[in-house]
Protein backbone atom coordinates (compact mmCIF):
# COMPACT_ATOMS: atom_id res chain seq x y z
CA UNK A 1 0.00 0.00 0.00
CA UNK A 2 1.50 3.76 -1.05
CA UNK A 3 0.83 6.43 1.14
CA UNK A 4 -1.42 8.01 -1.26
CA UNK A 5 -3.52 4.90 -1.04
CA UNK A 6 -3.08 5.24 2.72
CA UNK A 7 -4.53 8.84 2.91
CA UNK A 8 -7.59 7.87 1.44
CA UNK A 9 -8.25 5.45 3.69
CA UNK A 10 -11.94 6.68 5.80
CA UNK A 11 -10.56 6.98 9.60
CA UNK A 12 -13.93 6.01 10.76
CA UNK A 13 -14.42 2.83 8.41
CA UNK A 14 -10.38 1.92 9.42
CA UNK A 15 -11.69 2.25 13.11
CA UNK A 16 -14.50 -0.10 11.77
CA UNK A 17 -12.36 -2.45 10.30
CA UNK A 18 -10.23 -2.79 13.69
CA UNK A 19 -12.53 -3.21 15.68
CA UNK A 20 -13.96 -6.18 13.50
CA UNK A 21 -10.27 -7.22 13.92
CA UNK A 22 -10.64 -6.96 18.07
CA UNK A 23 -14.04 -8.76 17.42
CA UNK A 24 -12.45 -12.04 15.57
CA UNK A 25 -9.69 -11.63 18.50
CA UNK A 26 -11.93 -11.76 21.37
CA UNK A 27 -14.10 -14.44 19.66
CA UNK A 28 -10.78 -16.60 19.46
CA UNK A 29 -10.72 -16.11 23.05
CA UNK A 30 -13.98 -16.58 24.52
CA UNK A 31 -15.58 -18.51 21.59
CA UNK A 32 -17.98 -15.83 21.53
CA UNK A 33 -18.52 -13.21 18.78
CA UNK A 34 -19.51 -9.95 20.28
CA UNK A 35 -21.21 -8.29 17.23
CA UNK A 36 -21.95 -4.33 17.43
CA UNK A 37 -23.72 -4.08 13.94
CA UNK A 38 -26.37 -5.66 12.14
CA UNK A 39 -26.68 -7.90 10.78
CA UNK A 40 -23.23 -9.81 11.74
CA UNK A 41 -22.11 -10.97 8.27
CA UNK A 42 -19.59 -13.89 6.97
CA UNK A 43 -17.65 -13.16 4.12
CA UNK A 44 -15.95 -15.98 1.94
CA UNK A 45 -13.52 -15.01 -0.79
CA UNK A 46 -11.22 -16.89 -3.60
CA UNK A 47 -9.42 -15.40 -6.38
CA UNK A 48 -12.25 -14.33 -8.74
CA UNK A 49 -15.44 -14.49 -6.22
CA UNK A 50 -16.61 -12.98 -3.07
CA UNK A 51 -19.24 -14.16 -0.88
CA UNK A 52 -21.33 -12.52 1.82
CA UNK A 53 -24.33 -14.22 4.47
CA UNK A 54 -26.17 -12.31 6.48
CA UNK A 55 -29.07 -13.60 8.90
CA UNK A 56 -32.10 -11.70 8.57
CA UNK A 57 -34.77 -13.65 9.92
CA UNK A 58 -38.34 -12.40 9.44
CA UNK A 59 -36.86 -9.59 6.96
CA UNK A 60 -39.21 -9.61 3.78
CA UNK A 61 -36.79 -10.60 0.42
CA UNK A 62 -38.92 -7.67 -1.40
CA UNK A 63 -37.84 -5.19 0.95
CA UNK A 64 -34.07 -5.39 1.40
CA UNK A 65 -32.24 -2.94 -0.36
CA UNK A 66 -28.49 -4.24 -1.92
CA UNK A 67 -26.21 -2.11 -3.76
CA UNK A 68 -22.89 -2.63 -4.71
CA UNK A 69 -20.38 0.28 -5.99
CA UNK A 70 -16.65 -0.88 -6.86
CA UNK A 71 -15.57 -2.78 -3.73
CA UNK A 72 -18.49 -1.18 -1.67
CA UNK A 73 -21.83 -2.89 -0.42
CA UNK A 74 -24.41 -1.76 1.02
CA UNK A 75 -27.86 -3.29 2.84
CA UNK A 76 -30.91 -1.40 3.59
CA UNK A 77 -33.85 -3.48 5.25
CA UNK A 78 -36.75 -3.05 6.82
CA UNK A 79 -39.29 -6.05 8.96
CA UNK A 80 -42.11 -6.02 10.80
CA UNK A 81 -41.70 -6.91 14.42
CA UNK A 82 -44.06 -8.82 16.09
CA UNK A 83 -46.91 -6.44 17.18
CA UNK A 84 -50.43 -7.89 18.41
CA UNK A 85 -53.34 -5.92 19.02
CA UNK A 86 -54.16 -4.56 22.20
CA UNK A 87 -54.79 -6.39 25.73
CA UNK A 88 -51.67 -8.08 25.24
CA UNK A 89 -48.72 -8.91 27.67
CA UNK A 90 -45.35 -9.06 26.62
CA UNK A 91 -43.57 -12.20 28.32
CA UNK A 92 -40.46 -11.49 26.60
CA UNK A 93 -39.11 -9.14 24.05
CA UNK A 94 -35.95 -10.00 22.88
CA UNK A 95 -36.72 -9.46 18.65
CA UNK A 96 -35.39 -5.46 18.66
CA UNK A 97 -34.15 -4.25 15.28
CA UNK A 98 -36.51 -3.68 12.71
CA UNK A 99 -34.70 -1.79 10.17
CA UNK A 100 -30.78 -1.88 9.75
CA UNK A 101 -28.02 -0.21 6.90
CA UNK A 102 -24.85 -1.53 6.55
CA UNK A 103 -21.53 -0.49 4.34
CA UNK A 104 -19.44 -3.52 4.29
CA UNK A 105 -15.90 -2.69 2.03
CA UNK A 106 -15.22 -5.98 -0.01
CA UNK A 107 -11.62 -6.95 -0.69
CA UNK A 108 -11.70 -5.92 -4.83
CA UNK A 109 -13.80 -4.21 -6.60
CA UNK A 110 -16.54 -6.04 -8.23
CA UNK A 111 -18.43 -6.73 -11.52
CA UNK A 112 -22.21 -4.80 -10.67
CA UNK A 113 -23.93 -6.02 -13.00
CA UNK A 114 -23.15 -9.62 -11.81
CA UNK A 115 -23.66 -9.53 -8.68
CA UNK A 116 -26.45 -12.13 -7.24
CA UNK A 117 -28.50 -12.14 -4.46
CA UNK A 118 -30.46 -15.22 -2.96
CA UNK A 119 -32.48 -15.55 -0.02
CA UNK A 120 -33.66 -18.74 1.69
CA UNK A 121 -35.16 -19.64 5.19
CA UNK A 122 -33.91 -15.67 6.31
CA UNK A 123 -30.69 -16.16 5.31
CA UNK A 124 -29.41 -13.45 2.48
CA UNK A 125 -26.77 -14.85 0.12
CA UNK A 126 -24.69 -12.27 -2.13
CA UNK A 127 -22.39 -13.24 -4.83
CA UNK A 128 -19.92 -11.16 -5.88
CA UNK A 129 -17.67 -11.72 -8.74
CA UNK A 130 -14.69 -9.98 -8.92
CA UNK A 131 -14.48 -6.98 -11.80
CA UNK A 132 -12.19 -8.05 -15.00
CA UNK A 133 -10.36 -4.82 -14.47
CA UNK A 134 -9.52 -5.71 -10.82
CA UNK A 135 -7.98 -8.78 -11.60
CA UNK A 136 -4.49 -9.66 -11.53
CA UNK A 137 -2.34 -9.64 -14.07
CA UNK A 138 0.56 -11.43 -14.94
CA UNK A 139 3.45 -9.21 -16.97
CA UNK A 140 5.31 -10.59 -19.10
CA UNK A 141 8.86 -9.57 -18.76
CA UNK A 142 10.09 -8.74 -22.39
CA UNK A 143 14.09 -9.63 -22.65
CA UNK A 144 16.05 -8.16 -25.18
CA UNK B 1 -24.92 -1.31 25.28
CA UNK B 2 -27.97 -2.44 25.78
CA UNK B 3 -28.60 -4.26 22.56
CA UNK B 4 -25.26 -6.24 22.74
CA UNK B 5 -27.61 -9.10 24.14
CA UNK B 6 -29.66 -9.64 21.34
CA UNK B 7 -27.61 -9.12 18.50
CA UNK B 8 -25.13 -11.91 19.49
CA UNK B 9 -25.99 -15.51 19.34
CA UNK B 10 -25.69 -17.15 22.82
CA UNK B 11 -24.99 -20.98 22.44
CA UNK B 12 -27.20 -23.50 24.93
CA UNK B 13 -25.78 -25.16 28.03
CA UNK B 14 -25.97 -28.19 27.65
CA UNK B 15 -29.20 -29.64 29.31
CA UNK B 16 -29.14 -31.92 32.04
CA UNK B 17 -25.90 -32.93 31.08
CA UNK B 18 -27.25 -34.60 27.79
CA UNK B 19 -24.64 -34.87 25.28
CA UNK B 20 -24.95 -34.13 21.55
CA UNK B 21 -24.29 -36.51 19.21
CA UNK B 22 -23.86 -33.98 16.23
CA UNK B 23 -20.67 -31.89 15.91
CA UNK B 24 -22.22 -28.81 15.36
CA UNK B 25 -22.85 -25.38 17.86
CA UNK B 26 -26.38 -24.96 19.21
CA UNK B 27 -27.39 -21.67 19.97
CA UNK B 28 -30.90 -19.96 21.94
CA UNK B 29 -33.06 -18.31 19.42
CA UNK B 30 -34.10 -14.63 20.07
CA UNK B 31 -37.77 -14.69 20.97
CA UNK B 32 -40.72 -12.75 21.43
CA UNK B 33 -43.99 -14.01 23.67
CA UNK B 34 -47.12 -12.42 24.23
CA UNK B 35 -49.70 -12.99 25.61
CA UNK B 36 -53.52 -12.61 24.76
CA UNK B 37 -56.64 -13.64 25.96
CA UNK B 38 -56.94 -16.83 24.22
CA UNK B 39 -53.58 -17.86 23.74
CA UNK B 40 -49.98 -17.72 23.98
CA UNK B 41 -47.48 -16.98 21.28
CA UNK B 42 -44.23 -17.37 20.62
CA UNK B 43 -41.95 -15.88 17.99
CA UNK B 44 -38.17 -17.14 17.48
CA UNK B 45 -35.64 -16.42 15.41
CA UNK B 46 -33.95 -19.48 13.45
CA UNK B 47 -32.67 -18.30 10.30
CA UNK B 48 -31.56 -20.97 8.22
CA UNK B 49 -33.09 -23.81 9.31
CA UNK B 50 -34.33 -27.01 7.48
CA UNK B 51 -38.54 -26.61 7.43
CA UNK B 52 -38.65 -30.50 7.99
CA UNK B 53 -36.54 -30.62 10.95
CA UNK B 54 -38.15 -28.24 13.20
CA UNK B 55 -39.26 -30.12 16.56
CA UNK B 56 -42.02 -28.42 18.58
CA UNK B 57 -42.83 -30.45 21.42
CA UNK B 58 -44.86 -30.18 25.01
CA UNK B 59 -43.88 -32.45 27.27
CA UNK B 60 -46.36 -31.73 30.65
CA UNK B 61 -45.34 -27.79 31.05
CA UNK B 62 -42.29 -27.52 28.80
CA UNK B 63 -42.40 -26.58 25.86
CA UNK B 64 -39.21 -26.63 23.28
CA UNK B 65 -38.17 -25.86 19.84
CA UNK B 66 -35.61 -27.54 17.84
CA UNK B 67 -34.14 -26.46 14.39
CA UNK B 68 -31.39 -27.99 12.26
CA UNK B 69 -29.53 -25.67 9.87
CA UNK B 70 -29.22 -27.07 6.40
CA UNK B 71 -25.87 -25.61 5.80
CA UNK B 72 -22.52 -26.49 3.47
CA UNK B 73 -19.75 -24.31 3.90
CA UNK B 74 -18.48 -22.92 0.01
CA UNK B 75 -15.51 -24.99 -1.38
CA UNK B 76 -12.76 -23.59 -2.31
CA UNK B 77 -13.33 -20.42 -0.80
CA UNK B 78 -11.59 -19.18 2.66
CA UNK B 79 -13.51 -17.34 5.45
CA UNK B 80 -11.74 -13.84 5.80
CA UNK B 81 -14.81 -12.12 7.67
CA UNK B 82 -16.18 -13.75 10.66
CA UNK B 83 -19.35 -12.20 12.61
CA UNK B 84 -21.40 -15.13 13.30
CA UNK B 85 -21.56 -18.55 13.72
CA UNK B 86 -24.20 -21.20 12.31
CA UNK B 87 -25.94 -24.08 14.22
CA UNK B 88 -28.58 -25.85 15.36
CA UNK B 89 -31.01 -24.09 17.50
CA UNK B 90 -32.72 -25.32 20.85
CA UNK B 91 -34.79 -23.53 23.47
CA UNK B 92 -36.85 -24.73 25.86
CA UNK B 93 -40.04 -22.76 27.98
CA UNK B 94 -42.37 -23.76 31.30
CA UNK B 95 -46.04 -22.92 29.88
CA UNK B 96 -47.91 -22.37 33.22
CA UNK B 97 -50.79 -22.01 31.47
CA UNK B 98 -53.38 -24.85 30.72
CA UNK B 99 -53.17 -25.43 26.75
CA UNK B 100 -55.02 -26.86 24.54
CA UNK B 101 -52.44 -29.29 22.48
CA UNK B 102 -54.67 -30.24 19.98
CA UNK B 103 -54.71 -26.99 18.42
CA UNK B 104 -51.61 -25.59 18.85
CA UNK B 105 -50.10 -24.10 15.57
CA UNK B 106 -46.62 -23.93 14.08
CA UNK B 107 -45.46 -21.82 11.11
CA UNK B 108 -42.36 -21.46 9.50
CA UNK B 109 -41.18 -18.33 7.31
CA UNK B 110 -38.76 -16.42 6.14
CA UNK B 111 -36.54 -17.38 8.87
CA UNK B 112 -38.58 -17.11 11.80
CA UNK B 113 -40.83 -19.87 14.02
CA UNK B 114 -44.35 -18.94 15.02
CA UNK B 115 -45.86 -21.15 17.79
CA UNK B 116 -49.50 -20.34 18.53
CA UNK B 117 -50.54 -22.52 22.07
CA UNK B 118 -54.31 -21.86 22.31
CA UNK B 119 -55.52 -21.65 25.88
CA UNK B 120 -57.62 -24.34 27.41
CA UNK B 121 -61.46 -24.11 28.01
CA UNK B 122 -61.21 -23.39 31.97
CA UNK B 123 -61.73 -27.16 33.23
CA UNK B 124 -65.08 -26.87 35.06
CA UNK B 125 -64.27 -28.20 39.29
CA UNK B 126 -65.64 -31.50 39.85
CA UNK B 127 -66.20 -31.69 43.06
CA UNK B 128 -65.48 -35.59 44.06
CA UNK B 129 -68.04 -37.39 46.40
CA UNK B 130 -65.92 -38.81 49.48
CA UNK B 131 -67.63 -42.10 50.16
CA UNK B 132 -68.57 -42.83 53.62
CA UNK B 133 -68.50 -46.38 55.15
Amino acid sequence: MTLARMWQVDPWRELDRIQDEMNRLFRDTFGRVAVRRYPAINMWVKDDEAIVTAELPGFDPDKLEITVLNDELHIKGERKLPEPEKEVTFHRKEIEVDSFQRTIQLPFAVENDKVDANFDRGVLTITLPRAEADKPRKIQVKTK
Amino acid sequence: MADKKTLQKRETEKIEKVERTRDRKVFVPAVDIYETNEAIVLVAEMPGVDEKSIDVTLDKDVLTLRGRVDYKVPEGYDLIYNEYEIGDYERSFTVNEVIDVDKIEAEYHNGVLTVKLPKAEPVKAKKVQVKVK
